[in-house]
């Protein structure tokens, strides 16, 4: 300390201390200030050792005063690191900084077929209300796609029919209605299913493919009335096209059921679309598969998927589900 | 179907609008497919009277016409080039302003300098029909100046109905007038029509040696009709808005009647009838010309009308040639017959043929309507051609004609099964409208169905009657069904829907392709000809059932990569046919099907095509995802669509349940298929079959890695390394990892070096470098009984 200089006041050293630590630009700066005030040979460090020089009654409180600059500089320290090693991070990440829009890496995702994806959404809507899901054989024998189903030989039904036959009398099922026979066989009454899967018609044009998906379903037990089935139908397209929809119910004729109705729903202004047909369990059918029509009775029903897909996903040709176009299929990941 | 509104309006005619009665007739269960307007637009034309017809002075083909438009003013003249023109007949009249139903709008124009005043149109031109050859010919009657629709009947609907096969008894004017009479409560005219008087002896004699086959026939002679005589306008009218053409009025007359009535009707020329009608069954062989210029062979069995010179008719079907009416014919033969359904069922079709009348017969004609039917093609006839009629004959065997029994309605079953109580008196009153005799019993009705009502044998069909007028929108929903214990689900195996999932999340585009396919190319894909081959295929492309998924990928695969689609992966789960026709198997599969970049194009990472390696790892993954301990291998295995040397089979737990491997080139040719194509195709049930988890506590001590790196031949795979080395310290080595195959520089030729890293784990506790030390000598040494393999320095 040279002499003829004026020693600075406590409050003048700590107020010029924190000024040098509010302007240092690095650590190495920071470091630099905390070294020569706080260091061994720092200036309040030398101060401390100086308080021996004082009167012991003034020791305390001197030395208080310089705890406090030396506690008051290590705060500044601190608050200043903190800011400069935040400066320093923030410095090194901008390095690391990629451009955010670039495409990502690896492989892309695939996609489910349409019909497939109005099959599932079929499926899981009667899997949640309680509906067993069964499959049966797609090569089916007579009796099971059409006499069980009370459509015996030269029934005028079977002409509408447009059957694939393989030599010796077996035939492509024409609906999955035959599965209902066997799964009562299997599986005895009660019973709630549905029964999904691949049919054949011998038809192909504009709105109809040679091959094409059915979702039938059944219930049988003792009460099960048509207003049930109603209830049930109207239900299921609601949950299927998540809205509320006006259904119409219409006599129809199938062999297999009666009463039997075909199911339009109204679509657009005035416009009634069938999407699907549907009965009560012709008693022959239950004699069929063993069940007293007396004591039991049921309802089943008949979904084209393919229609219902077009309808949901705004399909306007059947055709096109079937030829396999990427560009098409694409759109229904 | 398809009937004028006009046509059953005359039978019953309810206050309701066209629309009203087409949404009545389709909530009857007689879906209406179309309702088509006809006659609109023709207003301003009216029946006029042609005067004279002079030649046009500067054209051949034209005339000049005067007539009387009946407007009380003078003749106009109309120029016209209609060949049928001449004076005294009665035509269709449009002037000047009348815009014409085919948009044309009239003005007055001179036509090679004549005036004309309007035009004498057409059928074609009035929206009437879709070809004339002239203009239309009005009856000498028709009262001039009324307008034409009026006098038409115009403007009428065409309702086009979509009848079910039970309801044969709806395929006529009558039959839809009851269902609507039945409905509406409007009045129906009485069916029960006038006996036309009989004022000759003239008959033909019938016989019905096999009342089984044919036990009602109504027969009636009309001689001396008018040969010249033509159809009535209004008779044409009808059967062209039913759909038929007119052709000659004895014809026109038994189209009319059984559109009327729904009974089909026969005429034949009397002149050329020898001896004694006789329905009989075919003993096979018969041979019959058609009316319409076919030839059959009778089969054994099929009914066959027959006269003392054999086949005359073809029964229920077709008449035959040799006893047709034509235009020369003077005395006709009316024949209205009953041929049972369970007769006629699948007749026609099994000579091809399908007819009006073969239809109705098969879906069932009242058996009590043949004399009536007969009776009014008589009166028609008489009425249009003249002549004198014979005695009605109607020869029957009572015992043959079915009687419709008594059905039991309970009032208790008919309210379990519909959800709804019907009150007592509204039963009554639909069973009343409906025709039904129907008696109270103790617990419901008891009810007589008409002849007609072929679909009438058993409750539940009276129940549906019942529904159907009460409506079936008045049955109301009721939730609530069968109350059943929950079912476990499924754990069978991996489901179709988790198998599409991880598909798709591994960038697979699902597809559904046909179950059949071209035999061919199912027998070159499989290298086994399909004995599962259709009697009816949709194309001989479609033809047998696919013995395997790739057919049809393939196809797909080939279609896309020729619409620029350069990156191509698809699968598909579905079923594969197997076995002979007499037991054949189905066998549920995924397929996939991979060609081009293993990536979509990106930056940052090189574009490589994918290997097989990468659709391998799919095949591994979609196998362990039925379970931690299932053991997945991939061995060498020949395939007929796959390259050998890069064919693989697929083994789980041992078993076969697969392929995979790079199409064959001679395959890829084959669809047209460029690039390299990886496929793979595993059985679900076997490949994906799910095994319960079943916990072992984790080893709490540290895991050794070493690494080792061997030389051995190239021929060695690396399956044979790792199972080696998986069986030198069971228990110690818990995984075996290759990192590095490599060949070439520094490796002498004929070798590979391969890096492999061992994972070494007590579950009981820590490994000490000597143990790793052990391990690793083990299984260098295992590595060198088995495959002479050195460690590499």
């Amino acid at each position: 300390m040279a002499t003829g200089q004026t020693v600075p006041s406590l409050e003048q050293l700590l107020a010029g201390a924190v000024s040098e630590v509010d302007a240092a630009g690095d650590l190495a700066a920071l470091d630099a200030v905390r070294v020569r005030y706080l260091g061994k040979k720092g200036e309040l460090t030398t101060r401390l050792k100086g308080l021996s020089a004082l009167p012991a009654e003034e020791r305390p409180a001197a030395g208080q005063a310089i705890n406090q600059a030396k506690q008051a500089l290590q705060d500044s320290l601190n608050r200043r690191r903190e800011v400069l090693d935040r400066a320093a991070l923030e410095a090194r990440l901008a390095g690391d900084a990629v451009d955010v829009t670039l495409p990502g890496r690896g492989p892309g995702i695939g996609g489910r077929h349409p019909v497939s994806r109005a099959m599932r959404r079929i499926e899981r809507i009667f899997r949640d209300a309680g509906f067993g899901v069964r499959s049966g054989p797609e090569i089916e024998d007579d009796f099971h796609n059409f006499t069980a189903l009370n459509i015996p030989d030269d029934h005028p039904a079977r002409a509408e029919h447009d059957t694939f036959y393989f030599p010796g009398g077996k035939l492509l099922r024409t609906h999955t209605s035959p599965v209902q026979i066997r799964s009562i066989v299997n599986e005895g009454v009660p019973i709630r299913i549905i029964a999904p899967g691949r049919v054949y018609r011998c038809d192909s044009d504009q709105t109809h493919t040679p091959m094409f998906h059915q979702v039938e379903g059944l219930v049988i037990d003792e009460n099960v009335s048509f207003a049930h089935l109603k209830a049930v139908l109207h239900e299921f397209v609601e949950a299927f096209f998540e809205r509320k929809a006006e259904l119409r119910f219409r006599p129809s004729y199938f062999p297999f059921t009666e009463p039997s109705a075909e199911v339009d729903i109204r679509w657009g202004e005035g416009r009634w679309l069938e999407i699907l047909g549907c009965g009560m369990v012709h008693p022959n059918v239950l004699r069929h598969a063993g069940v007293d029509p007396e004591k039991y009775t049921g309802y089943a029903f008949g979904i084209g998927i393919e229609r219902l897909a077009m309808l949901r996903y705004q399909v306007n040709d059947l055709r096109t589900f079937f030829e396999n176009d990427l560009r098409f299929l694409r759109q229904f990941r | 179907m398809k009937f004028p509104e006009s046509w059953l309006r005359e039978w019953v005619n309810p206050s309701m609008s066209t629309e009203e009665l087409a949404h009545q007739l389709t909530m009857l269960g007689h879906e209406v497919d179309a309702v088509d307007a006809e006659g609109a637009g023709l207003d301003g034309v009216v029946v006029a009277d042609v005067l004279e017809v002079a030649r046009h002075p500067d054209a051949d083909r034209l005339s000049v016409c005067r007539i009387d438009a009946g407007d009380g003013n003078e003749p106009i003249d109309v120029v016209c080039g209609a060949p049928n023109v001449v004076a005294g007949m009665k035509a269709a009249l449009a002037v000047p302003g009348v815009k014409l139903p085919n948009g044309v709008k009239l003005r007055k124009t001179k036509i090679r300098g004549v005036v004309s005043n309007g035009m004498l149109c057409s059928a074609v031109e009035l929206g009437l029909g879709e070809e004339s050859d002239g203009i239309l010919e009005l009856p000498t009657d028709a009262p001039v100046g009324e307008p034409l629709a009026k006098f038409l009947q115009l403007p009428d609907a065409i309702i086009d109905v979509n009848l079910t096969p039970n309801r044969g008894d709806c395929f006529s004017v009558l039959g839809m007038a009851r269902e609507v009479a039945a409905l509406t409560g409007a009045a129906l005219k009485p069916a029960g029509l006038a006996s036309p008087k009989e004022t000759s002896v003239e008959s033909v004699a019938v016989a019905l040696p096999e009342p089984d086959g044919c036990p009602v026939f109504a027969g009636q002679v009309v001689s001396g009709i008018d040969p010249q005589a033509r159809s009535p306008l209004w008779m044409v009218e009808r059967l062209r808005r039913s759909g038929l053409r007119a052709i000659h009025p004895v014809v026109d007359i038994t189209n009319y009647v059984m559109l009327e009535l729904g009974q089909p009707l026969h005429a034949y020329d009397k002149a050329l009838l020898r001896g004694t009608v006789r329905p009989v069954r075919a003993a096979g062989g018969e041979t019959l010309d058609l009316l319409d210029g076919k030839s059959i062979e009778a089969t054994a069995g099929t009914m066959l009308v027959t006269d003392d010179s054999g086949p005359i008719g073809l029964a229920g079907i077709m008449g035959g040639e040799s006893t047709a009416v034509s235009p020369t014919t003077t005395d006709v033969f009316f024949e209205a017959a009953w041929w049972p359904p369970e007769v006629m069922a699948g007749k026609a079709r099994s000579y091809g043929m399908h007819t009006d009348a073969s239809l109705r017969f098969e879906r069932g004609v009242d058996p009590t309507g043949q004399g009536r039917a007969v009776a009014r093609a008589t009166e028609l006839l008489l009425a249009i051609a003249g002549g004198t009629a014979g005695p009605l004959n109607v020869v029957q065997d009572e015992g043959y004609v079915p009687k419709r029994g008594a059905v039991e309605l309970r009032a208790a079953r008919l309210a379990r099964l519909l959800g709804v109580e019907i009150d007592a008196e509204r039963v009554d009153r639909i069973l009343a409208d409906l025709g039904l005799d129907a008696t109270r019993t103790a617990d419901g009705w008891s009810v007589v169905p008409p002849a007609y009502r072929f679909d009438i044998a058993i409750e539940v069909d009276l129940i549906e009657e019942v529904a159907r007028i009460h409506g079936y929108d008045s049955v109301p929903e009721a939730t609530g069904t069968a109350a059943l214990p929950l079912a476990a689900p499924s754990s069978a195996r991996v489901g179709d829907t988790a198998v599409a999932d991880l598909l798709i999340a591994r960038d697979y585009q699902e597809v559904i392709t046909y179950s059949f396919v071209d035999p061919g190319d199912d027998a070159a894909v499989s290298g086994a000809t399909s004995k599962l081959a259709l009697s009816n295929p949709i194309s001989t492309e479609m033809a047998v059932m696919r013995s395997s998924l790739w057919v049809g990928m393939l196809q797909a695969a080939s279609g896309n990569l020729s619409r620029q689609q350069d990156r191509v992966r698809l699968f598909e789960v579905g079923k594969t046919f197997h076995g002979t026709l007499s037991a054949p198997t189905e066998i549920v599969r995924v397929a996939g099907l991979v060609a081009g970049p293993a990536w979509p194009e990106q930056w940052g990472a090189p574009s490589r095509s994918a290997d097989f390696f990468d659709i391998k790892s799919d095949v591994v993954a979609l196998l362990e995802s039925a379970g931690a301990h299932v053991r997945v291998d991939v061995a060498e295995g020949a395939h007929p669509a796959l390259q050998p040397g890069q064919s693989a089979v697929v083994r789980r737990d041992g078993q076969d349940v697969g392929f995979i491997g790079k199409l064959h080139p001679q395959i890829a040719r084959r669809f047209d298929i460029k690039p390299s194509v990886y496929l793979f195709e595993i059985d679900l049930d076997r490949a994906l079959a799910t095994r319960t988890p079943a916990a072992e506590s984790v080893s709490r001590y540290p895991a050794i890695r070493r690494d080792i790196a061997v030389l051995v031949r190239e021929e060695v795979t690396a399956g044979d390394l790792v199972a080696a080395l998986e069986a030198a310290a069971p228990g110690l080595i818990r995984a075996v990892r290759i990192f590095d195959v490599y060949q070439g520089k520094g490796i002498e030729a004929g070798l590979k070096s391969v890096a492999i890293g061992l994972i070494l784990q007590e579950t009981s506790r820590t490994l000490t470098d000597e143990d790793a030390d052990a391990a690793q000598a083990a299984a260098v040494q295992k590595l060198h009984e088995e495959f002479a393999a050195v460690l590499r320095d």
